[in-house]
This record gives structure tokens, C-alpha cells and sequence, in this order.
């Protein structure tokens, strides 16, 4: 079971205008699996990860999820495919207008058409689950910046997702909040979930990846446990931007 | 003084043309709220339409909004209630008033909801899209209630603007207020229906300005 890939990114290239931002990277996420992506900025890791439910449209290649290509099909069977690929962002992006818990509920009840009953329920659930079940009531507005990217993360959970992927989901968050942040998705890795995370953090990378891959230049330079690429890193460009960023 | 209180608030005047200019208001105040709810459903209408950036689409609603934003109304009202019977076209005048005020505000009105959806984040959309709610979805729920709301104080004061407009019926007889005003005025030779006129438009759109305040102060999100 651990083997079977989630994700697959096959020679995906993305090019914007003349730039090459990325060039025919290969990615395969086990199920269960968390990947954790590093690299400078401008490495493409962040397109990597939009690309995967195209929210950046790929130049060529294909992504699998679940064994079933988004790049094929039509709009309406991506849109039910997204729906299995769960996206927290950087700037959490709540709907300033909806109370935390019709956040949660807008796309059950829209494009998963569960009944109220149903997605109050699950919506619930997912907000006991990142702690901020005592927030259903209030608005994006009158949260932290944590309190925000957990409701945000529980809005993609609510869905049922194969997958989560994680757009630097730390990065925008005042360093004594990212420790909440953190824990939930540590949390989700425990209940099985296969994750594929950017992010900077490198300490929460040693202890909960299960695979490392750092990109640089718009390709996969090295990937590997987190001891491997951490505690020995092949490359000269690993080493040289893990030595930057540990400072 | 007295001559003053004679010209414009003579009681006689005022207590035989009353029922004139009531009727004037009545008129005046459907025709505005067609021209209101018509103007603002277009206006919104055509918005949407653009966001989905259909090209050659995109083109002739920015042409129209363009153009309609610069024509003074009362010259396509001339047109339509004096021209257009030549052609075989004839239009009542409460009917021209109304088609070209809604035009109008529908051309103001577009650009205004435009702007209020160009200032939704670029990550409201994505959110939207990336939960599998696809574009339709994403702009019902969430961007229209955003743009929606950063649109309401310009558009209340673009509709005070243009249903005030309603008095250039007068040039084509429809029996608005300011022409039930100007007839009573010619029969009585006595400015006071004028006056009447002026108590009237305040008393239709004072509130109306109060209630764009209000609206306005309660526009801001919930913030901690």
C-alpha cells in the first residue's frame, strides 16, 4: 500500500514567455507519503506545486492523481478532480466575507452538493480537528494569521482529498504562530495523509519527511531521506543553499 | 419679503396644484426604480460577462460602457423620442426616459463592478478554483459578494446621479415631477409649483443620500 503512487508528476515543463521555469521535473508521491520541497526562490518549487492542480497551466507533461491524469478530460472533470487535491496557501486566502465555518462549508455544499446538515457536520469535525472549532462563528478578519491558515487548512480537508499540498503555509505567519500551523500537519501525517510540502522549514522537514527534494534552477537536483540530504548532501547546490539557509 | 413668500410659497398655488405634482411624483418614482433595478442588473450583468475575458466580447461591453459614459443622455433621449418614429420606432416618453437612464446607469454601473472585481486578490479566485468550485461557481459565491460590497457606495452615489436625471422627461412631456412643476407654473404664473417641485426631489432623494451614508459605514469587513 505504502508503494502506490498518489501523485505522479511526469516530465512536467512549464515555460512563461522565453524562461524555462521548469524543466521536465518527475516527481513520484507515495500514498501517505510526505514530500518536502526546498530550494532558493525562483527555483520553481512553487509553480511545481500550482501545477499540480493547475492552477498554472503546464507547457507539457501530465499529473496523476490517484492513477487518474488531470491533464486529460475536460473542465468539469478537472474541477471534480481539484476537489481531491486539497491546497493550503501562503496567504491563506479565507473568504473575508463568510464566517469561518461557511468557509468550510461553501464547496461541500457547491461542488460536492452535501446537504447543511451534512457539511455543518463534517465542517465541524475538521475545525475540532486543526482546534479552532470554538472560531465557527467569526470572521476571517477577527483571527491571527495562525488561526487563519488552520481554518484554511481544514477548509481543504473538509473535501476529502487524496492529497494536500502546501504552498510555503508558514511563511506569512509571525514566527510564534507557526508552531500551531505545523502541528496540525503534523497531526495529518499521522492520520495517513500524503502531503507534499514548500516550505523553509527545515527542522519540521527532519523530523516529519519522509523524503526531502530539493530544486533548483527549475529542475529536481537531489532527493532523498532527510538524513541523506540534511546530514550528506550530494550536490554542490545543496550544499551550498543548505549552508545559506541554516546560516 | 412678502413679495418673495408671494412668488414662491403663494398657499393658493400650492394647495391647487398639489394633486399635480403628487401625480408628477408618483411618476417620477416608478420610473426611477425601473431605471434603478434595470441599470444595476445590466450594469452587473455585463460586468461578470467581462470577467470571463472573452475577447471580442470584452470589446463591445468596454465600447458600450465607453461610450454611454460619455454621451449626455439628453441627446439620446432627443434622438430616440424624436428621431426614431421616423424609422418606424415609436417609443413612449416614460419609455425612452427609462431606456436611456438604465443605459446609462448600466454603463457606469459595469465599470464600477469591474473595478470592484479587479480588487478581489488574485488568491480569492485560486481558493475558489482550487476547492473545485471551477470559475462560475468561484464568481458567484466569492468574488460578486466581494465586488459587490466595495461597489455599493459609488454606485448609490452614480444612482442618485442618474435617477435625478429623470427630470430631462420634461423635455420630451413626460409628466415627471419638474414637468408637472413647469405646467402648473405657465397656468399659474406663479414660480411657487417650482418650489413645490424643489420639496419634492428633496423629499424623494435625502433620503436616498442618507441612506448611501449608511450603507457606506457599514461596507467595512469585520476586523479584530
Amino acid at each position: 500500500m505504502a508503494n502506490r503512487p498518489m501523485l505522479e508528476v511526469v516530465a512536467l515543463e512549464k515555460r512563461f514567455g522565453p524562461n524555462t521555469i521548469l524543466k521536465k521535473i518527475d516527481l513520484k508521491v507515495a500514498e501517505s507519503e510526505l514530500v518536502f520541497v526546498i530550494g532558493p526562490s525562483g527555483s520553481g518549487k512553487s509553480t511545481m506545486l500550482r501545477c499540480c492542480n493547475r492552477l498554472e497551466e503546464p507547457t507539457s507533461g501530465d499529473i496523476l492523481v490517484n492513477g487518474r491524469n488531470i491533464m486529460a478530460g475536460t473542465r468539469r472533470d478537472l474541477d471534480r478532480m481539484r476537489l481531491q487535491i486539497g491546497m493550503v496557501f501562503q496567504g491563506f486566502h479565507l473568504y473575508p466575507h463568510m464566517s469561518v465555518l461557511k468557509n468550510v462549508t461553501l464547496a461541500q455544499r457547491k461542488a460536492l452538493k452535501r446537504s447543511k446538515a451534512e457539511a455543518d457536520a463534517r465542517a465541524m469535525n475538521m475545525l475540532e480537528q486543526v482546534g479552532m472549532a470554538h472560531k465557527a462563528d467569526a470572521y476571517p478578519g477577527e483571527l491571527s494569521g495562525g488561526q487563519q491558515q488552520r481554518v484554511a487548512i481544514a477548509r481543504s480537508l473538509a473535501l476529502d482529498p487524496k492529497v494536500m499540498l502546501f504552498d510555503e503555509p508558514t511563511s506569512a505567519l509571525d514566527p510564534e504562530l507557526v508552531g500551531s500551523v505545523l502541528k496540525v500537519m503534523k497531526d495529518l501525517k499521522s492520520k495517513g495523509m500524503t502531503m507534499v510540502v514548500v516550505s523553509h522549514e527545515m527542522a519540521f522537514a527532519r523530523e516529519t519527511a519522509d523524503r526531502v527534494v530539493f530544486m533548483d534552477g527549475g529542475v529536481v537536483v537531489e532527493e532523498g531521506t532527510p538524513d541523506e540530504i540534511f546530514g550528506a548532501p550530494k550536490a554542490e547546490r545543496t550544499r551550498a543553499f543548505l549552508s545559506r539557509v541554516s546560516g | 419679503m412678502d413679495r418673495f413668500l408671494e412668488t414662491f410659497f403663494n398657499p393658493v398655488v400650492m394647495a391647487q396644484y398639489t394633486p399635480d405634482i403628487l401625480a408628477g411624483v408618483w411618476v417620477t418614482l416608478q420610473i426611477a426604480a425601473a431605471i434603478i433595478v434595470a441599470g444595476i442588473a445590466a450594469g452587473l450583468a455585463l460586468a461578470c460577462l467581462r470577467s470571463y475575458g472573452i475577447r471580442v466580447l470584452n470589446v463591445f461591453i468596454i465600447c458600450y460602457a465607453d461610450i454611454f459614459r460619455a454621451l449626455p443622455p439628453l441627446v439620446v433621449i432627443l434622438i430616440l423620442y424624436f428621431g426614431f418614429p421616423s424609422i418606424g420606432i415609436q417609443l413612449s416618453g416614460p419609455m425612452v426616459l427609462f431606456i436611456v437612464l438604465a443605459a446609462t446607469l448600466a454603463a457606469f454601473a459595469e465599470e464600477i463592478f469591474w473595478a470592484g472585481f479587479s480588487s478581489v486578490e488574485k488568491g480569492q479566485w485560486e481558493a475558489g478554483i482550487a476547492t473545485g468550485l471551477g470559475f462560475t461557481r468561484t464568481l458567484t459565491y466569492i468574488a460578486l459578494p466581494q465586488a459587490f460590497r466595495l461597489a455599493i457606495p459609488p454606485i448609490v452615489n452614480r444612482v442618485l446621479a442618474i435617477t435625478k436625471m429623470t427630470a430631462l422627461g420634461s423635455a420630451i412631456g413626460v409628466s415627471e415631477i419638474l414637468s408637472s412643476a413647469t405646467t402648473a407654473q405657465s397656468f399659474s404664473g406663479s414660480a411657487t409649483p417650482l418650489t413645490m417641485s424643489v420639496i419634492a426631489y428633496l423629499a424623494i432623494f435625502l433620503p436616498m443620500v442618507a441612506a448611501a451614508r449608511w450603507l457606506e459605514s457599514r461596507t467595512a469587513w469585520k476586523k479584530r
